[in-house]
């Protein structure tokens, strides 16, 4: 069974994830920069003397395509420890099952197409 | 009072004023785009400060009488006891008003330099405050051993056309000082530091060539023959070094870069800032065509080997291209294009100006270490001088400022 994380993380915690995610080798992450919130529920905020209510704050969404129910743990694992400040704002992991996947370039279906080959 | 003369210079003063915002550009294009307010920010404030400062009592320091051929007295403080419809004691056809005018815009750029080499991890308010105590300690005094009369670096017969050791060595010099003391940007072996905006690094290199003209040959304080040779020096010395720069890229990588480019020709104008008017044509063409080499060599060799993150190269353009530029002036000035300088260069044979030229470059080294290092330490004293790791991965913008340069636009870095 194939997994999707969806991880939603702290601005300033993407290139300490990006680490990780190197350090246990996964085969390749997507990122969006995204606006979102939480039990945050955005801050306020002062332009030119007039105060403005942010309720969306920008944050980082990585997805990661796995090719297992164990490789989905240590992802999210890896993830879930280097995120995590303790404070209100650190984000939320997600993970799904997914129906296949294809990569482009040679055709490969499933398991084969999450592999990195060796001419890559 | 030649009114041809004060008109010149009062325009020189505004394109030299144009520098800082050109360097804003510059500075600013070069970081990672949550730093671009900050680094702006940094030049912007620095407008504020050093104009006041200058009026209040930077003059008087630098320019006043003399006290032990270090600094200046405290007679003109806020201007006191000059009239605008005399004429400076330092220019004979100008306005003593336009005179204290085209220096401020020096006292407002090279502060700015510094900044390039603090980028991206100094707090906004330590980065202020060191500023203020800079210009005090280390800029006054430079300024007045320099052109200042009794100054002691003129007496010994070195010359500075434009300020090579006022503006440049000094700059850089602290400016890698304080990246030394300051320590580097967090995750420099694993983070990509790019380029965020290379339309933003050539205007600005734009900026600060069209202003360099202001700076250069407004230095001749006359509107005469010998402006017309260092606006032609200080021409032919940047494209001598922005054709070199890319040189380079195309050895290197096989491909010339506008980033390139626009290093080359600032750097090209550091170097022939001290010898603007005074080394010939020809020789401008020499002094561009090698500084790219030079600075490009210590850049690499500071950042890979020393491992010191001078951020925007603050010391790499303006410390190397300065200390070229002074040695370079030593090497072919001829007094017969200025009769300031006393002796010829080392190219045709006389020593005097040459070993002038070293032991100035020396002093200036000397004044802007151990003043920085007096600097850092009572801002040091006072506040801390750098972010919180969690405010820099951040970006200063957002953590310094409450600002965002590109809210609605999307990247990473």
């Amino acid at each position: 069974m194939m997994y999707k994380v969806e991880a939603i993380i702290r601005e300033e915690k993407l290139e300490d994830v990006k680490a990780a995610l190197h350090a246990i080798e996964v085969n390749g992450v997507t990122a969006y920069q995204v606006m979102g919130f939480g039990a945050q529920r955005g801050y306020k905020t002062v332009v030119r003397g007039q105060e403005i209510d942010v309720m969306l704050v920008p944050k980082i969404k990585l997805e990661i395509v796995v090719s297992s129910e164990e490789w989905k743990e240590k992802t999210i694992r890896a993830i879930q420890e280097v995120a995590r400040t303790g404070e209100f704002g650190d984000g939320k992991i997600f993970a799904y099952e997914i129906t296949d996947a294809v990569k482009i370039r040679t055709g490969e279906s499933g398991y084969d197409a999450l592999q990195s080959s060796d001419e890559g | 009072m030649n009114t041809g003369d004060n008109g010149f210079v009062l325009l020189c003063a505004a394109l030299v004023f144009f520098m800082t915002p050109g360097l804003a550009f510059f500075y600013g294009g070069l970081v990672r785009r949550k730093n671009v307010v900050n680094t702006m920010m940094a030049c912007a404030g620095i407008m504020g400060l050093s104009v006041v400062m200058w009026v209040l009592f930077g003059f008087s320091l630098s320019f006043g009488a003399d006290h032990g051929g270090i600094i200046g007295g405290l007679e003109y403080l806020c201007l006191n006891g000059l009239d605008f419809n005399e004429v400076s004691s330092y220019a004979p056809t100008l306005s003593s008003f336009t005179f204290v005018i085209f220096q401020m815009m020096f006292a407002m750029i090279t502060p700015a330099l510094i900044t390039g080499a603090v980028a991206g991890r100094m707090r906004y308010k330590a980065l202020f405050l060191f500023i203020a105590l800079w210009s005090l300690v280390v800029y006054y005094p430079m300024a007045h051993m320099v052109w200042g009369a009794g100054g002691f670096l003129a007496e010994l017969g070195a010359v500075d056309f434009a300020g090579g050791n006022v503006v440049h060595i000094s700059s850089g010099v602290s400016g890698l000082t304080l990246a030394i003391l300051l320590g580097r940007r967090s995750g420099l072996e694993h983070t990509s530091y790019r380029v965020h905006n290379i339309p933003f690094v050539f205007l600005g290199a734009a900026m600060l060539w069209f202003g360099w003209f202001g700076f250069n040959a407004g230095s001749a304080l006359a509107a005469n023959g010998l402006a017309a040779h260092a606006f032609l020096t200080s021409a032919v010395a940047s494209g001598a070094a922005l054709l070199s720069w890319m040189l380079i890229d195309v050895i290197r990588d096989g491909k010339p870069t506008l980033v390139g480019a626009s290093t080359g020709l600032v750097v090209g104008l550091v170097a022939i800032t001290p010898g603007a008017g005074f080394v010939p044509v020809w020789s401008a063409v020499i002094i561009g065509l090698l500084v790219s080499p030079i600075c490009c060599f210590t850049m690499s060799f500071l950042k890979k080997k020393l491992k010191i993150d001078d951020a925007l190269d603050a010391f790499g353009c303006h410390g190397v291209g300065g200390i070229w530029g002074g040695i370079a002036t030593g090497l072919f000035a001829r007094s017969d294009i200025n009769s300031v300088a006393r002796w010829n260069g080392l190219v045709y044979g006389e020593t005097g100006l040459f070993t002038a030229q070293v032991i100035s470059i020396v002093v200036t080294i000397a004044v802007a270490l151990v003043g920085t290092l007096i600097c850092i330490g009572i801002t040091r004293a006072v506040t801390k001088l750098r972010v919180e790791h969690k405010d820099e991965l951040l970006g200063l913008d957002v953590t310094q400022h409450g600002e965002s340069a590109y809210p609605s636009f999307n990247g990473f870095d």
